[in-house]
């Protein structure tokens, strides 16, 4: 893993519309780096706007404020077609339900080839048809499913192709907005496995969304937590799993029953209570430890600290 | 402990155009008073099926109990007309179903749904009825449950909803409450409450529960039994710890095996290849065999019988015969079954 930045976001914030006189703050004012090469893992509970910050930043929804910076550009804005292009080229998104996502009346290579087409990267139907088909074997199909459909195929299948779809344009960043929760245990350790072996080879950068912890902590190199639509902690996987500092992880980590009788037999859940903060100011985002960040005031920090570096 | 309902070779089947689906192809199992069975498997493996049944839920007429016999407190619920599960559903066996927003009538307000039950099967009358919800609502951690009554299902939360579906089974005292993944459309931090709920009242009206559902950490935090579930038939079936510590079917190792552990530098997880079969034909021998990398001769052939394991755990592989190889599980697996949190417990307890 490199120091190199590829993405860049701060202070990024988006409000929704919902009626005339209310607004929804999905995301208040989000800053975070993601260097070339790692996986980012995003988690929190439904609604604290971790989905809606992935959108966000391939521009599916334009940012209320903040920027995103993509290899040093400025992902929003005003863009021409062509710049558009190129940078749609470079990021890729793969969505949670592999069976909404797929178009039922594309055949799996016109599905796939989409991208090729709009980006022009294949000469002829020859070199199209070769491309899909490596693809497939990429993700672990057959090129005879090419001509398929997307219903003739299972949930894992599906999102084989979802992921092969975002491959064929040959993209550095990939979002993945929990790419496996809508499949079996046994089929989520394929699809997993997949995704980091295609990271190794390809050199791929992940943004992993999800709400299974564990999960997330075996695929990413740094945790990400949202709660209300800010970020309340940020680490490496290890050092959030094992030295949580924001009350709010710790109550997210001690709810995550592990598959261990004996130790679900003496786990206790600690439950969050928004009241413990101080609210004397405003919360900022603090780095506790090397790497290791927290949203607290500066009463709190001083607290954290100590904390953090018993 | 006594029985309070047995399964007997159980075999559900679903008329189709492709022909008969066989969902469930013969489950066998017993539950006693108070305890907690979970049916684990993956989507298509039957769990959610021998529910059904139990209830008498199958869609008819193309749903139907092939053979088989489920005894409830001795009687078998199968030969039971419309009018007499009327009165056994939802007063004897009641059940928590997956997804909370349409397990509720959005027309109804909650009250009535919870008084529903009370009127119809304890003859209540409408003042001690509502009296009762209110009591129910308190006891599932609803707060001001005068107020709420009166609202409707939309304005309640996913994990309030769940707490109401929760109550409304609760409602008239079942012996035996069906929860089918009643946590899975929830948080983490809202499946945890809502589990802990469960074992609080189970403690106090001493129920049984059937948990169905996929996750092997629900399942080790609530289960007393554990029953695995492939392609329509039980292939392991112990206590908890049985499962989790000593596995012997090479499916569980799977199911094991595909879940992270909280501390592990792994390079890879240990997922099952393939996809499960298809039960319009199903396949000859053991199902599993296509997908297990220590299949024997004699899989393709055969189907396994339950091994007796000890006099808790049985399981149905021919790996456990006399004759067959001694195969150790695999290694990752292996650490598993020492226990997932050998590093991640102290962090967790914190």
């Amino acid at each position: 893993m490199s120091q190199e930045k590829l993405l860049e976001v701060k202070n990024l914030k988006k409000h929704f519309k919902a009626g005339r006189h209310r607004t929804i703050t999905a995301v208040d004012g989000v800053t975070f780096d993601i260097f070339k090469g790692e996986t980012f893992g995003l988690v929190g509970e439904s609604g604290c706007g971790k989905s809606t910050t992935g959108r966000t930043i391939i521009r599916l929804y334009e940012a209320t404020e903040g920027e995103v910076k993509f290899k040093g550009e400025d992902v929003h804005g005003k863009k021409s077609k062509n710049e558009l292009l190129k940078f749609n080229r470079k990021m890729q998104m793969i969505f949670q339900d592999p069976s909404s996502s797929l178009n039922p009346r594309m055949t799996v290579m016109d599905i796939i080839a989409e991208g090729i087409d709009v980006h022009n990267l294949a000469k002829n139907d020859k070199e199209r048809k070769a491309r899909v088909e490596e693809l497939l074997e990429v993700v672990g199909l057959n090129k005879e499913h090419a001509t398929r459909f997307p219903h003739e195929f299972s949930g894992g299948q599906r999102q084989r192709i979802g992921i092969a779809r975002a491959l064929a344009v040959e993209p550095d960043f990939i979002i993945a907005d929990e790419p496996i929760s809508a499949l079996d245990v046994s089929i989520q350790a394929q699809v997993v496995n997949l995704l980091k072996q295609l990271q190794k080879e390809r050199g791929l950068t992940y943004l992993f969304i999800a709400h299974d912890l564990s999960m997330v902590k075996y695929i990413s190199d740094r945790i990400g937590v949202m709660y209300f639509g800010n970020m309340v902690e940020l680490a490496d996987a290890d050092e959030l799993y094992h030295n949580p500092i924001h009350p709010y992880t710790k109550s997210l980590l001690s709810a995550i029953p592990l598959p261990d009788p004996n130790y679900e037999r003496s786990r206790r859940r600690v439950a969050y209570d928004p009241t413990v903060h101080d609210t004397s100011e405003q919360p900022e985002f603090r780095e506790v430890r090397p790497r290791h960040w927290v949203r607290c005031t500066s009463k709190e920090f001083e607290q954290y600290k100590k904390e953090a570096n018993k | 402990m006594s029985k309070l309902l047995e399964v007997k070779d159980l075999k559900v089947s679903f008329n189709t155009y492709n022909g008969e689906v066989q969902a469930v192809r013969g489950v066998t199992f017993d539950l006693n008073k108070g305890e907690t069975l979970a049916i684990v498997g993956e989507s298509g493996s039957g769990k959610s099926v021998t529910s059904m049944a139990l209830m008498q839920l199958l869609p008819k007429p193309h749903g139907y109990v092939k053979s088989g016999e489920i005894l409830f407190e001795g009687e078998d619920i199968v030969k039971k007309s419309t009018r007499d599960m009327q009165k056994i559903r939802g007063k004897d066996i009641s059940m928590v179903f997956q997804d909370p927003m349409s397990s509720l009538n959005p027309t109804m307000k909650i009250g009535n749904q919870i008084m529903e039950g009370l009127i119809k099967h304890q003859n209540m009358n409408r003042t001690n009825a509502r009296k009762k919800a209110v009591e129910l609502l308190e006891l599932v951690g609803i707060p001001h449950p005068e107020t709420r009554l009166n609202q409707y299902p939309h304005q309640f939360s996913g994990g309030m909803r769940q707490r109401v579906v929760v109550a409304i089974a609760l409602a008239c005292n079942p012996k035996i409450l069906i929860a089918d993944e009643p946590t899975t459309a929830l948080d983490v931090t809202i499946q945890a409450q809502i589990l802990e709920l469960m074992k609080d009242i189970q403690k106090e009206t001493d129920s049984a529960i059937i948990f169905i559902t996929h996750d092997l950490g629900v399942v080790a935090n609530v289960a007393d039994r554990v029953a695995v579930m492939y392609a329509g038939k039980i292939v392991e079936i112990g206590t908890t710890d049985d499962i989790f510590y000593n596995a012997k079917h090479p499916y569980t190792w799977g199911l094991l095996g595909s879940m992270p552990t909280l501390d592990s530098d792994e390079e890879e997880l240990f997922a099952i290849p393939g996809s499960p079969p298809d039960l319009l034909n199903p396949p000859k021998g053991d199902a599993f065999a296509p997908r297990n990398e220590f299949a024997l001769e004699i899989d393709t052939v055969m189907e396994p019988p339950m091994f007796k394991v000890s006099d808790t755990h049985y399981a149905a592989t021919w790996l456990l015969h006399e004759d067959a190889p001694k195969i150790e599980p695999p290694e990752s697996v292996q650490r598993r079954m020492q226990g997932f949190s050998n590093t991640g417990s102290k962090d967790g307890e914190k």
